[in-house]
């Protein structure tokens, strides 16, 4: 591992870094503008959220459909259960932050930008906040804080424009996207916290940044928030985690929308986006989950099943009732064994609810769940009852 | 070049009535929870009658013809 980029400086278990500190470690914030997103898309940084788009072609489209008044979202929701990067650098970081979003806001010409921070996230919000307030009166006008309520799609795009404009953090049907009419009706850039932390590096060497946090969970032993070098095998940065607690059933790369893979070939991965696109894979917002052997995978993928399903936002019949019909299926099937109409089940389901929902909460739970079935096929196959013996 | 339409769905406004699928069984049906799946791809000439009713009956109006354009890539 060389050196990190985002978490140089004072260990971030410090906490708040304060802004005499960052400013004579990395100097002044430098100017934003069409340099710089030019810049950004030359080094070719994508979005640390989730979705991982290209940060430079987002931030054209913005600037394009700005006309003076575009409002920048810095998105700090981190709903993702076992991610905490986002909360990490929030509380260690946040003048990098706040300079990324100074300088989104300067290179697409935005008059506000909002900090959405998860409401439970109590050490990011004192950090922001206290960061704030030594800022530039001028920033400090610009700048305000939304908390997010701790819903799993509470940080999609839409939803963080829907909390800003009405203080609902549920999904808006699109188009329009935020990036043409967001927050009050004007383009709004909505951008990951860490994706911001990285613009504010590149801007001042005017080189890419080439590490990722990711944050390594389940089975290790020292779970927690690392910076590693992009294209670091999976494996390497389990093993900085403490290495696996116990023997380690599968891997489950990129949080819940991402994907199932054996240890066997997981190690080996790439922490890269690029790399991991290329293998049908995805990095996400960076979450590497070790399920242990003890456990039964079955019944982890239907107890998953039942958060997200209980996470959608009630607004879209398909994946309202269809998730929750794909996560009874799951549970039938872990308590009761296995039952090939409940098999047949999951995948007619499946195939009904993808792409049929206003944001993608649908999509990313159904990929979750053929990922699992794929990986987990045999164990969903002859999946014995697991009947509880008392409620 | 002739228009070419489509229909669209607001997911959040449908609310599940299923009249569309009753006019235009030939480009939508209903799933296992009473849903529109719609068959993608521009709407043929002669259904773009029936497509228009099943647009003006909808009693939450979550049901639009719109013209085909070239989708811009969207994010999550």
């Amino acid at each position: 591992m060389s050196a990190p980029q985002l978490l140089a400086g004072p260990d971030p278990s410090r906490g708040s870094e304060r802004r005499s500190e960052h400013v004579a470690r990395l100097g002044p914030l430098p100017k934003g503008g069409h340099a710089l997103i030019e810049l950004l898309v030359r080094t070719g940084l994508t979005g640390r959220g989730g979705a991982g788009f290209p940060v430079g072609l987002k931030w054209r489209a913005v600037a394009a459909a700005s006309h003076g008044s575009a409002v920048v979202i810095a998105n700090g929701a981190e709903g993702e259960p076992h991610s905490r990067k986002d909360r990490l650098l929030m509380a260690s970081r946040p003048h990098l932050i706040l300079d990324g979003a100074m300088l989104a806001a300067a290179s697409v010409h935005a008059k506000q930008v909002v900090l959405c921070i998860g409401e439970e996230h109590h050490a990011a919000l004192r950090s922001m906040s206290g960061a704030l307030a030594e800022r530039s009166e001028h920033e400090r006008r610009m700048v305000r804080i939304v908390a997010a309520p701790p819903r799993y799609v509470a940080g999609e795009s839409s939803a963080t424009v829907h909390l800003v404009d009405a203080g609902i953090a549920t999904p808006t049907t699109t188009p329009p996207s935020p990036r043409d009419r967001g927050v009050g009706g004007a383009a709004t850039l909505v951008q990951n916290v860490e994706t911001l932390a990285h613009v504010a590096i590149i801007a001042r060497t005017g080189m890419a940044t080439d590490t990722v946090l990711i944050t390594v969970a389940g089975g290790v032993r020292t779970p927690g928030v690392l910076e590693v070098n992009v294209g670091t095998p999976l494996g390497d940065a389990v093993q900085l985690a403490g290495g696996a607690s116990e023997p380690v059933r599968a891997v489950l790369v990129g949080g819940y929308f991402g994907q199932w893979v054996e240890p066997s070939s997981a190690w080996s991965l790439p922490l890269d986006t690029q790399a991991l696109r290329a293998r049908g894979l995805s990095l996400g917002c960076g979450v590497i989950g070790l399920v242990p052997a003890s456990r039964c995978a079955v019944c982890e993928v239907a107890g998953i099943m039942r958060y997200l399903a209980s996470e959608s936002s009630a607004q879209c019949g398909p994946c309202f009732f269809g998730l929750r019909a794909l996560a009874d299926a799951c549970t039938r099937i872990a308590e009761r064994g296995t039952d090939p109409g409940d098999l047949q089940r999951l995948q007619r389901w499946s195939a009904e609810v993808h792409g049929r929902g206003a944001c993608k909460h649908p999509d990313g739970v159904v990929m979750f769940l053929q990922s699992a079935m794929k990986t987990f096929g045999d164990d969903f196959a002859h999946h014995p009852p697991h009947l509880r013996r008392s409620a | 070049m002739t228009k070419q339409y489509e229909l669209a769905v607001d997911r959040i406004k449908c609310d599940g009535r299923g009249l569309c699928a009753e006019i235009l069984p030939e480009r939508i049906r209903l799933d296992s929870w009473g849903y529109p799946i719609v068959t993608p791809g521009p709407i043929p000439g002669h259904l773009l009658g029936l497509a228009q009713r099943a647009v003006d009956d909808c009693p939450v109006l979550a049901i639009a013809l719109r013209r085909v354009e070239i989708k811009r890539q969207r994010e999550r």
